[in-house]
This record gives C-alpha cells, sequence and structure tokens, in this order.
C-alpha cells in the first residue's frame, strides 16, 4: 500500500509536468523570453503548484508523521551561503540554455525522446561531477583539521 | 524563434497535478518531491529501503506520459529550440548548479516556497533571475 501510493504520487506529478509544459523546452524558453516570443503560461503551473502544494503542507504539516514513516525528512539547512545562490545561478544558467529542468525531463525520460536522454545523460554527468568535487573539498577539510 | 501558444487553463492545471503529487508524497513518506533528490538519491541511495521507494516513484513518473496519451490520443509535445552542445552544456550545468544549490525547481520552486523556507525563496528568486538573463543573452545578445 505505501510503495502504491509513492507510485501514484510520482504518476500524478508525471502527469501534471506534461500536462503544464515544463517537459517542453519550447515553452519554458519562451516564458524567460519577455523581450521576445513570450509565453506566460509557466507562471500558471509555478501558481497552481505552490497554492496546492501550500494548502496542502499546512494540513498534512499539522499531523504528528506521515501515514507510513515515523518523521517528516523536511529539509535542516538553514544557512543562505554561496553554495546556495552560487548552484542556483548555475543552474538558471544551465536551465536558460537548455531549456529543461530536472523535474520536467525526467517523467519524459519514457517518452524515449533523444533530446531529452541527451540533457539526461548530460545531468547525470554534471550531479556526478559536483559530489566529486564535493567529496574531494570536504576531505581536504577534514585532512587540514586534522593537522 | 518558435512562438508557443499561451495554455493557462492546461498550465494552472498541470501545475496544480505537481502541488498535490508533492502533498502527497508528504502525506504518505513524508518526503519532498525534488526531482533533483529523488535522482540523487537513486544514484547513491543510503540504503536499499532508500532507493526503493526513489525507483517507484520514478516508474511513476514514468509512467505520466502514456497516461496523457491515453487521455489525449498524442504524446506530449516536446520541442527542443536549442541545438546538441547546447543541450549538453545546458545539462551539465544543471547538474552541477542543483549539486550545489540543493535544489531545483521542483524543490524549491514548488516544495520549498510552499513551506516559505528562506533558502528555497532565495534559491528561487536567484535560478529565475539566472535563467530570465540568459534567455535574454542567448536570444537577444549573441542570436542563437
Amino acid at each position: 500500500m505505501r510503495l502504491f501510493l509513492v507510485y501514484i504520487s510520482g504518476l500524478v506529478f508525471g502527469v501534471g509536468i506534461v500536462i503544464s509544459g515544463m517537459a517542453n523546452p519550447a515553452k519554458v524558453i519562451n516564458f524567460f523570453d519577455v523581450a521576445g516570443t513570450w509565453d506566460p503560461s509557466l507562471a500558471f503551473v509555478m501558481g497552481g503548484a505552490l497554492v496546492v502544494a501550500a494548502l496542502g503542507y499546512r494540513v498534512v504539516l499539522k499531523r504528528p508523521h506521515p501515514v507510513f514513516d515515523g518523521t517528516f525528512h523536511l529539509p535542516t539547512k538553514r544557512d543562505i551561503d554561496m553554495r546556495l545562490v552560487g548552484g542556483s545561478a548555475v543552474f538558471g544558467i544551465g536551465w536558460g540554455i537548455a531549456g529543461f529542468c530536472p523535474g520536467g525531463a525526467l517523467p519524459v525520460v519514457s517518452t524515449g525522446n533523444p533530446d531529452v536522454l541527451l540533457f539526461m545523460g548530460a545531468l547525470i554527468v554534471g550531479i556526478l561531477t559536483a559530489k566529486t568535487l564535493q567529496r574531494h573539498s570536504a576531505s581536504r577539510q577534514t585532512a587540514a583539521f586534522s593537522d | 524563434m518558435y512562438e508557443t501558444a499561451f495554455t493557462p487553463w492546461q498550465s494552472l492545471g498541470g501545475g496544480a497535478l505537481i502541488g498535490a503529487s508533492a502533498v502527497m508524497l508528504m502525506a504518505v513518506v513524508g518526503r519532498v518531491m525534488g526531482a533533483t533528490g529523488i535522482m540523487a538519491g537513486v544514484m547513491a541511495p543510503a540504503s536499499r529501503e532508500d532507493f526503493t521507494w526513489r525507483a517507484v516513484l520514478l516508474a511513476g513518473m514514468f509512467t505520466g506520459p502514456f497516461i496523457y496519451l491515453l487521455a489525449t490520443g498524442g504524446m506530449p509535445e516536446i520541442t527542443v529550440p536549442v541545438s546538441t552542445p547546447m543541450l549538453l552544456v545546458g545539462g551539465l550545468l544543471v547538474g552541477l548548479g542543483v549539486t550545489y544549490g540543493g535544489g531545483c525547481t521542483s524543490g524549491h520552486g514548488v516544495c520549498g516556497m510552499a513551506r516559505l523556507s528562506p533558502r528555497s525563496i532565495v534559491a528561487t528568486i536567484t535560478f529565475m533571475i539566472g535563467t530570465g538573463v540568459t534567455v535574454f543573452v542567448l536570444r537577444h545578445v549573441i542570436g542563437v
């Protein structure tokens, strides 16, 4: 039952992404192209998602715990630092270049669209590279502290 | 330049479904519906259990386009108005950026913003500006 409901959550997300147009780079890039072929649709995606999520979270997070887990696994980081801002800026630049974001591309991997697969390949290389770089800098810091 | 049709109702409805899926995942297993975190978790799972729910969630996402096909008789439109090198460079930057930034449009932009997380608000404003400036420069300054 737990995994079935997780599956349905993924399915609803996937349907939402393809209906909304988030999986269509032409539409995504046009949202940001205010000076050219502007298409304001994505503001409605963001608006619809935020209103439902904000209201729904208010109800759900009042409960002591999720139905099938002991705790809500909410992010614990609070610091607004260069990693957050720099990383988000780089993400934005990449999104503007390619027109796909991870959530937009993920559900349409199953269509086998070659452009989606190319983007996903590059995305995975980027994630693995960042993880490797983070591990190296973390181990350097540990080494410095132990000196 | 590719004109795209303004689709306020579909986009609003699709957005509402994205929001509903995030609420459902939080209610069921207490997790954030962030594409970045789910992908990273599948590639390097903390435990077998951690891998399973993420893989099942991904399977659900992959079913989405086929539900769309059943309902509308056609696959969702995916028009890529950029070259393959741009797709690859963009993908690489997105991967680096979301890992350092700790989230993307779904994690920060929807789930984090919905909780009014200051980190997510800063991240979302930053990447929206980054994307807007990049699209402007590429289309109207460089002219790609």
